[in-house]
């Protein structure tokens, strides 16, 4: 049995859909999902706009069918990576998951920056007027772990669970660690993704970076502002080559290459050279085998920072030179979703492979990188597209890169 | 995997105190916190300003750890923390509450992000290597291990460092007090370091042996996970010297904790390791650290286990809270 | 207030606002607050723009304004005293 980890599933929510359906045709219609906040309460509601998932926390919850206090971002996450366990076809029999004929073991590998925050910061008024005031639902939620310890319950996985907090490269992590645990034997199957929901703490931390743009993000346009937040979440099911052969269906994508590094420059910021995003497309490369030639498009991390677009770009150009491969942000169509990123934009990627096509990058006005043809701004077939690179950097200075790649 | 070095800050005198096993300090008050060393030793007092309490803890403890190892670039940065940085979080959520989301400052919000312990340490180091933080309640730390333990797999001949912390402050501890958790134990906190290879090093302190975790396992599960365990070391459940629990005395017949510490450990020695680090979410690196402590210096903390063997080869640390999460971590002699 | 004293009140704020490990008597209000110096960085210029808002309501249009008025504890004061809302 080949060491292949396969992707069997795919599940996603965002400010664009509220599942994996309903963001592809977004992403093709140039329909991006940033605007006024409406579903947040914070002073800053029609100042900087966000990606919100178009769904109150009543409505998340009836989707769920849940009762009782829920937080939003256990929600979120619970809905994609529900959706792509269906999706990979994968079924429980009592407690023993099974792909086709075949017993497997179960893993969700979630991540999260935010948590139950989302809940936390709405008991803290009552708290701080008074120690003893405030319902302590609205916090057993809050921690990173319980939100993934949530999902896992109404999910049905108790084989193994875990969560990664590394900021915005948190899901590519989480779906290193899976794509690892699989080919080290420790799992059959990982749901492997993130989630975070938009909460006035995240706002208000950002604001304080003055990185947030009071207009639409226009991630790697020279004129970039700042990013505009979002949330959802994005999960993929990766499988063993051995339940890829149970489940019956002819699975196409394969996380070929992945590679984590620190930049080691700053708490925040990235370095000028990009030393650590270098270091991690480089290295996602070399375990796929793959020259920079072989790289048919790269869903950036493109926030829109005067900072990450820079130094992402100059890291680009010092591995690709002008041969660049075509390339794009979807942040600019669902805002940067934190720790949900990677997730959302493994999705995003597979979904360009299986369909053979790229997704654009909207508001480019005049590009980063002037090479005519590189930024694709408007969606665009793309037959024989191969390997796709997917990055997702973090403050800390943690910088992921994952490969996906066809068959 | 082994482990190379070690460090721990905690309410007892852990800290670079070679001796400690023989005064350790039985915990009496309700809310302990670590005692903590003077930071300008180990870490660039230029730097400390930028980093909280639990984020000194981490980063004193890794750069001793590091030291001890003579290494100054690990390999990998692993570490493991359930709440994550508290003190700074706490500020900022306050100060947002009260400016009513205006006037607010960045240093609180940049280090309340959970892996900034990993960060600074990955700054101070400028290690552009492999670099992850889980947060996962109580089985952060072994989780942290487990990835460890799969990059030396992967990178024979690394050096990784890994790790935990969890911090107290008013906030918190005014809230989980509140969810009881601190009705039978001390409330705890601290952070814990260790240099792990493949290979023994020099000064080695003890050989993991198998990392276990279990959430809600399902009627024997967990028996058979630990028959496994020891099984994969070729050990019966005699052959465990002792038992470093973090549960309480009191709770061995407790049903989550009944299988392992009143059917098939019964009569293996124990130690309540939590009686001296107090309750926290990865309690269990100090329960590591504690193990290869011992096992290295041959020693039990003084009047914490009457039963113990003069011999000390193999230590079974297990805990097994109230939320459905269990693990076994084996350590053995090296 | 008179510049002396304002240039003193600016050494306290500093050092409470940016957690430095120094004195006031440390600092020379002439000398470069960034890069050489305190060695201040991005996140502090960042502190330093609410402390302008927050202790002399004085709001920086743009961060970009920032390098130029916080180059040394002189040129704050200098700026202060240029800008600084008139008292009720």
């Amino acid at each position: 049995m080949s060491a292949a980890v396969y992707i069997a599933g795919l599940g996603a929510i965002s400010a664009i859909g509220n599942n994996v359906q309903e963001n592809i045709s977004a992403l093709k219609e140039s329909r991006a999902g940033l605007g006024p906040i409406r579903y947040l309460q914070t002073r800053y509601a029609d100042i900087f706009p966000a990606g919100e998932v178009k769904a109150s926390n009543e409505e998340l919850a009836a989707i769920c069918g849940w009762t009782g206090t829920n937080s939003r971002t256990a929600m979120l996450g619970y809905l994609a990576a529900k959706e792509a366990l269906q999706d990979a076809g994968l079924v429980q029999h009592g407690t023993t998951w099974m792909a086709g004929e075949e017993n497997c073991k179960v893993g969700l590998i979630s991540a999260t920056s935010v948590g139950g925050m989302d809940l936390t910061e709405d008991f803290f008024p009552d708290f701080l007027a008074n120690p003893h005031a405030g319902k302590l639902r609205m916090v057993s939620q809050h921690e990173c772990g319980a939100i993934t310890e949530k999902m896992a319950l109404a999910l049905g996985i108790s084989e193994f669970i875990t969560t990664i907090s590394t900021a915005c490269s948190s899901s590519a992590n989480a779906i290193m660690m899976g794509a690892r645990m699989i080919r080290n034997g420790m799992l059959d199957v990982v749901v492997a993704g993130g989630t975070d929901a938009l909460s006035r703490f995240t706002l208000n931390g950002f604001n304080t970076l003055m990185i947030l743009d009071s207009q639409l993000c226009q991630p790697f346009d020279k004129g970039r502002r700042g990013l505009n937040l979002g949330e959802g979440a994005g999960f993929v099911v990766l499988v063993s080559s051995r339940v890829a052969a149970a489940l019956g269906k002819e699975l196409k994508i394969v996380v070929s290459g992945y590679c984590n590094a620190n930049d080691a420059h700053h708490q925040t910021a990235s370095s000028p050279e990009g030393i650590g995003s270098f270091t991690a497309m480089k290295g996602a490369m070399k375990m796929a085998a793959l020259q920079p030639s072989d790289i048919d498009y790269i869903n950036l991390h493109g926030t829109g920072t005067q900072n990450n677009d820079s130094s992402e770009s100059t890291a680009i150009q010092r591995i690709f030179g002008d041969a660049y491969p075509k390339m794009s942000s979807t942040k600019s169509f669902t805002g940067h979703t934190l720790a949900a990123c990677g997730g959302i934009e493994a999705v995003y990627s597979a979904v360009s492979l299986q369909e053979q096509c790229l997704f654009p990058g909207l508001r480019i006005e005049v590009p980063v990188i002037e090479k005519p043809g590189v930024m694709v701004q408007t969606f665009e077939k793309a037959e024989g597209i191969r390997h796709v690179l997917s990055n997702s950097f973090g403050f800390g200075g943690n910088c992921s890169s994952l490969i996906f790649s066809l068959v | 995997m082994y482990i190379n070095a070690a460090s721990a800050i905690s309410p007892q005198q852990s800290f670079r105190q070679p001796a400690f096993l023989q005064e350790p300090v039985p915990l009496h008050a309700h809310r302990t916190s670590c005692l903590e060393p003077a930071y300008g030793d180990i870490i660039e007092p230029k730097l400390i300003r930028r980093m909280s309490r639990i984020i000194r803890m981490g980063v004193a403890t890794g750069m001793d750890a590091l030291q001890q190892a003579g290494c100054t670039n690990p390999d990998a940065i692993i570490t493991g923390t359930a709440y994550g940085c508290l003190e700074d979080t706490g500020i900022f959520l306050k100060r947002m509450v009260e400016n009513q989301e205006e006037m607010l400052t960045p240093t609180a919000f940049i280090q309340s992000t959970h892996n900034t312990v990993g960060a600074q340490l990955a700054l101070l180091l400028k290690c552009h290597s492999y670099n992850n933080t889980f947060v996962q309640r109580t089985h952060s730390f072994e989780c942290s291990l487990l990835d460890a333990d799969m990059f030396l797999q992967e990178n024979p001949g690394a050096a990784v460092l890994v790790g935990a912390a969890d911090e107290l402050t008013d906030y918190s501890f005014s809230i989980l007090e509140r969810f009881g958790l601190f009705r039978a134990c001390a409330a705890g906190e601290g952070a814990c370091y260790m240099m792990v290879g493949s290979e023994p090093a020099a000064g080695a302190l003890a050989r993991i042996n198998g990392v276990r975790t279990l959430f809600n396992p399902a009627a024997g599960k967990l028996e058979d996970t630990l028959a496994e365990l020891l099984a994969d070391n070729g050990l019966f459940a005699g052959d465990i010297d002792l038992v470093l629990s973090g549960n309480l005395p009191g709770d061995a017949a407790e049903p989550r904790c009944a299988m392992i510490e009143n059917q098939l450990l019964a009569s293996s020695p124990k130690i309540y390791y939590k009686l001296l680090c107090g309750e926290y979410p990865t309690a269990s690196a100090f329960g590591m650290w504690l193990g290869a402590s011992v096992l290295k210096q041959q020693l039990v903390p003084a009047g914490l286990c009457e039963t113990a063997p003069a011999l000390l080869r193999h230590l079974l640390i297990y805990q097994a809270d109230s939320l459905g999460y269990h693990s076994l971590m084996l350590l053995t002699k090296c | 207030m008179n510049r002396e004293q304002l240039v003193e009140e600016l050494k306290e704020q500093i050092i409470e606002q940016l957690n430095l490990q120094v004195k006031p008597e440390d600092i020379v209000a002439g000398d470069p607050l960034f890069n050489e110096g305190l060695g201040l960085d991005s996140i502090d210029a960042l502190e330093l723009i609410v402390l302008m808002q927050q202790k002399y309501q004085i709001k920086l249009a743009n961060a970009e304004d920032g390098p130029k008025v916080f180059q040394s504890i002189d040129t704050m004061a200098d700026f202060i005293l240029a800008n600084q809302p008139a008292a009720n």
